[in-house]
């Protein structure tokens, strides 16, 4: 079953050699632990809780940083649990935002309960049907190219579900203290003497 | 006539900078709603689930933006645990205005338990709870609440009453086909 499927690991390093400045969002699970892993840096905003979230984050963040791309990377029970936000994106069309959706069509973090991926619900129809002029579902080496071409000439808001095996990542653990990957974040986007002085 | 305490609140919002508002809509919010949606220097997000609005805000804080979340007593149930984990876990602020149902004067009785339910449950998360009655102290709490959220990092909900906003009344187009209805 998911023996040609492409390797979570390979699908990070891929993605984050063409990352650039963008800004990264990480839904719960195992795309945080990929993301430590692949390419931890300040820009990086780790959820350890909030399931179902990553995306209207994302968009929160998209928004308030326009000139600055934003790449959500998530899993498919995380993306499922916050389905609504693919119309609210769609809405809002911002030209920054991209939803990489690691898609092994199981809950990994809790003993590798199939999700609704695994029987047919098609995460890339679903946000095409919500409005998101961009989608895509990349089960190929060729395919992630694509998906790479698009992330760096748009056009963008897009959503990209990756087909990957359930091999457990690498487990590079990355802080857990919330407030201080806020602040470390935010001090990287807009510096530090905005981040502590607001008014 | 817009409702006083609304035009306050837009006042407020660009006094403290808000950038952003998420929202989903509730006739009490209709005229807060209205002006932020024709201001040009207001992101007006609606969503489709309160609990996106919480998301949103915690995002808009990542990138610099002073956010606010509009949502009716109902949809406070639907933020619980973007609250508790999200903006609890990284002290994010978080600047909500609840429109109240389920109290004086309710005519929805499915409307009275997540009602009476809402501030003991924000309560319960660590939110700064601010009932208002009269425009006067809507204007008051809105002020001291979007402060204590941006300054303090706090979460503040400011919930505008039933005895303010009125209570939704239900009259029925056609009388005969309600009573139809009951047989």
């Amino acid at each position: 079953m998911s023996t040609n499927r492409l390797d979570r690991s390979e699908v990070m390093a891929r993605l984050m050699s063409e990352r650039g400045n963008a800004l990264a969002i990480a839904g719960l699970g195992s795309p945080v632990w990929d993301l430590a892993a692949s390419d931890h840096r300040p820009e990086n905003f780790y959820n350890w809780g909030g399931m179902g979230c990553a995306i209207s984050m994302g968009l929160g963040c998209a928004l308030a940083q326009p000139s600055r791309k934003v790449w959500v990377i998530t899993g498919d029970g995380e993306a499922l649990m916050g389905v609504g936000s693919f119309a609210t994106v769609a809405n809002q069309a911002p030209n920054n935002l991209a939803i990489i959706v690691l898609d092994n069509e199981h809950y990994g973090e809790t003993g590798l309960q199939k999700t609704h991926t695994a029987s047919g619900a098609n995460l890339a129809a679903m946000a095409a049907g919500a409005g998101i002029p961009t989608t895509l579902t990349v089960k190929t080496h060729e395919d992630l190219e694509v998906l790479i071409a698009n992330l760096e000439s748009g056009p963008l808001p897009l959503l990209a579900a990756v087909k990957i095996a359930t091999t457990k990542p690498k487990l590079i653990l990355p802080s857990r203290d919330g407030v201080y990957i806020k602040n470390r974040f935010r001090q990287a986007v807009i510096g530090p003497t905005q981040a502590m002085h607001i008014d | 006539m817009v409702d006083p305490w609304t035009i306050e609140a837009h006042r407020l919002f660009k006094k403290h900078g808000v950038k952003t508002v998420g929202y989903v809509p509730d006739a009490g919010l209709t005229d807060l709603i209205n002006s932020c949606e024709a201001d040009n220097d207001i992101r007006s997000v609606v969503t489709t689930t309160e609990e996106e609005g919480i998301g949103l805000s915690a995002g808009a804080w990542l990138g610099g933006d002073k956010s606010a979340v509009l949502m009716q007593s109902s949809g406070v149930g639907n933020t619980v645990n973007a609250i508790a984990s999200i903006i609890s876990s990284c002290q994010f602020p978080l600047f909500m205005i609840v429109t109240m149902r389920g109290q004086y004067g309710e005519s929805n009785p499915w409307q009275i338990p997540m009602g009476q339910a809402v501030e003991p449950v924000l309560k319960s998360l660590g939110v700064h709870v601010f009932e208002v009655e009269t425009d006067e102290e809507a204007t008051e709490a809105i002020e001291a609440g979007l402060k204590m959220a941006f300054v303090s990092n706090a979460a503040v909900a400011v919930l505008i009453s039933q005895r303010l906003i009125g209570a939704k009344s239900f009259i029925a187009d056609v009388a005969e086909e309600v009573h139809n209805v009951h047989e």
